[in-house]
């Protein structure tokens, strides 16, 4: 079997092994660690050795046998480590899914985001700490530490492996999506230049989510998510060009859009808007949608997005919403209107002054957006972004200079 | 093999003056086609071990503290009549030749209408691991 599918079992595996060994062994530590070192295990000896007939019950084997020897070796807990060794392997129920009580555990509100997006990847995506350092740029052993730290600090909390209470449900799940929407932008937005393994980030994000969508099926907000993330991801292939310079939205050429994820997006934002009571994710998605449903740039609805970014801004308190509505705002009732928008606005960061430039490019006011977009360019730490408002700012420069002369 | 960090200021009066947001179109983009072709070549030689670009000296803050008070945090650098530290590479090599090779080929960096810059590029041994 080719190493790559190999890979693709395996992390389908990990958090279904790891759901059965940190239930017996009732130390969610421990038993991760275990499960780690049995994935590593197998990606060396699967490739080459061959499927065992039983890949789960291969893993779970090994996990638990790990984890025993760690605990025979462990004189501080040799009462529970006979009493575990005694009892017969852990049964393998296939029907058990403990993904979603990993994907609490791991996104719980204890952690710092930075925290729970490591463990998540390793715990539930099955993913290697060297693959997860690669990723986030830091060094292995960082990375490893980070993971420790978070798996001491859940020790700590006394979080017991199950579902949250009823009455906690809908927070935490909100800490799972946030989680899992952060992971989702690192990949997107680093997708230029020589990071090319960091795009790999929205795939598992991608396929983290369809996880949990395949588990809580009925819940609008997850499958917002999931069509939001397919609907952006959607347009990958155009938002870069040749040498990794950002091609923003409305120059982007549609015919390289992704239609099957386009299609897959949409069926499911129609879906979760039904249900009514639609949060940010289905909103976001929507507006999503009706970007990717325009086969060209002038067609787009930007009504439709006026209004839903409205609805958005009634659901959220970020900022950003408002400026992005300003944006919409300018193309349904002209780029004054937009610009008095942002006047509102309180926002560090590079953010407001690249809208505005672009408002102001919008408007004619050629000296103005030229002044905005250097000051967004001095205070952007993206690199791709930096360099589409630097050229962006230097277009308009020299298209002055030909003016004037 | 040893490893070198190589920095890149930008100072006044060297080849190049103007802010690349100045600079026309077609001259930012080679410039950074250039950059990424060095790091592609660097990395395709086995030879680069870290390369990063530092955000503005708007962002940039200086911080003082003598371990018992507050800290006094300042803006800046600001780059008035100054060096200002623009990033780096760090390079694992097998002579100071190539360092001093991969530091010119850097400093010749295209500016506007494609004119070499000349930044000047500092070369420091990174000092080994102790034993």
């Amino acid at each position: 079997m080719p190493g790559d599918r190999v890979e693709d079992l395996l992390r389908t595996l990990a958090p279904q092994v790891l759901g059965v060994v940190a239930r017996r062994f009732r130390d969610f530590d421990a038993a991760e660690d275990a499960v780690q070192e049995a994935l590593l295990a197998a990606a060396r000896h699967w490739p080459s050795g061959g499927l065992p007939d039983n890949p789960r019950g291969w893993l779970l084997q090994a996990a638990v046998n790990r984890l025993t020897d760690q605990l025979r070796s462990d004189q501080a807990r040799r009462r529970r480590e006979d009493a575990a060794a005694l009892e017969p392997p852990p049964p393998d129920v296939p029907g058990t899914d403990d993904t979603l009580t990993l994907l609490f555990l791991c996104c719980h509100p204890a952690l710092t985001p930075a925290a729970a997006i490591a463990l998540t990847l390793r715990a539930v995506g099955g993913l290697t700490t060297a693959e997860i350092a690669r990723a986030f740029l830091v060094p292995e052993a960082t990375m490893a530490q980070r993971i420790s730290r978070a798996k001491a600090r859940i020790k700590a909390s006394d979080v017991p492996f199950r579902l949250p209470a009823p009455e906690e449900r809908d927070a935490r799940l909100r800490s799972v999506l946030h989680v899992l929407y952060l992971v989702f932008n690192e990949g997107y937005t680093s997708s230029a230049g020589g990071s090319l393994h960091r795009t790999e980030l929205s795939g598992e994000a991608i396929r983290l989510t369809r996880l949990l969508h395949g588990t809580l099926p009925a819940d609008g907000e997850v499958t917002g998510l999931l069509a939001l993330m397919l609907l952006t991801d959607a347009r990958r292939p155009a938002r870069t060009g040749p040498s990794g310079e950002l091609v923003p939205l409305a120059e982007q050429d549609r015919a390289k859009w992704d239609r099957g994820q386009i299609r897959e997006g949409v069926a499911l934002v129609t879906e979760a808007l039904a249900l009514g009571d639609a949060g940010e994710y289905r909103l976001q998605a929507a507006i999503a949608a009706t970007h990717d449903i325009a086969p060209r740039v002038e067609d787009t609805d930007w009504d439709r997005i006026l209004r839903t970014y409205r609805r958005l801004e009634g659901v959220t308190d970020n900022p950003v919403v408002t400026l992005n509505r300003a944006i919409a705002t300018a193309m349904v009732h002209g780029a004054a209107a937009g610009l008095a928008l942002l006047e509102t606005l309180e926002l560090g960061g590079h953010r407001l002054d690249a809208v505005r430039a672009h408002l102001l490019e919008l408007a004619g006011d050629v000296a103005g957006a030229v002044r905005h977009y250097d000051a967004a360019a001095a205070r952007t730490t993206n690199t791709p972004e930096q360099r589409y408002l630097l050229t962006r700012a230097a277009r308009l420069r020299s298209s002055r200079s030909v003016q004037g002369s | 093999m040893a490893k070198y960090m190589l920095l890149m200021s930008y100072t006044e009066g060297t080849g190049c003056d103007l802010p690349m947001g100045e600079w026309p179109p077609e001259d930012i983009r080679a410039h950074i086609d250039f950059q990424q072709a060095l790091d592609a070549e660097l990395r395709d030689k086995g030879e680069l071990v870290d390369a990063q670009g530092l955000a503005g000296p708007d962002l940039a803050k200086t911080v003082v503290s003598d371990g018992r008070t507050s800290p006094v945090v300042t803006d800046g650098p600001y780059p008035e009549g100054k060096e200002l530290l623009a990033g780096y590479w760090v390079v694992d090599v097998e002579s100071e030749e190539r360092a001093l090779e991969i530091a010119a080929k850097a400093s010749a960096a295209p500016g506007p209408a494609g004119v070499p810059i000349g930044q000047p590029i500092e070369v420091r041994q990174v000092m080994s691991a102790p034993a």
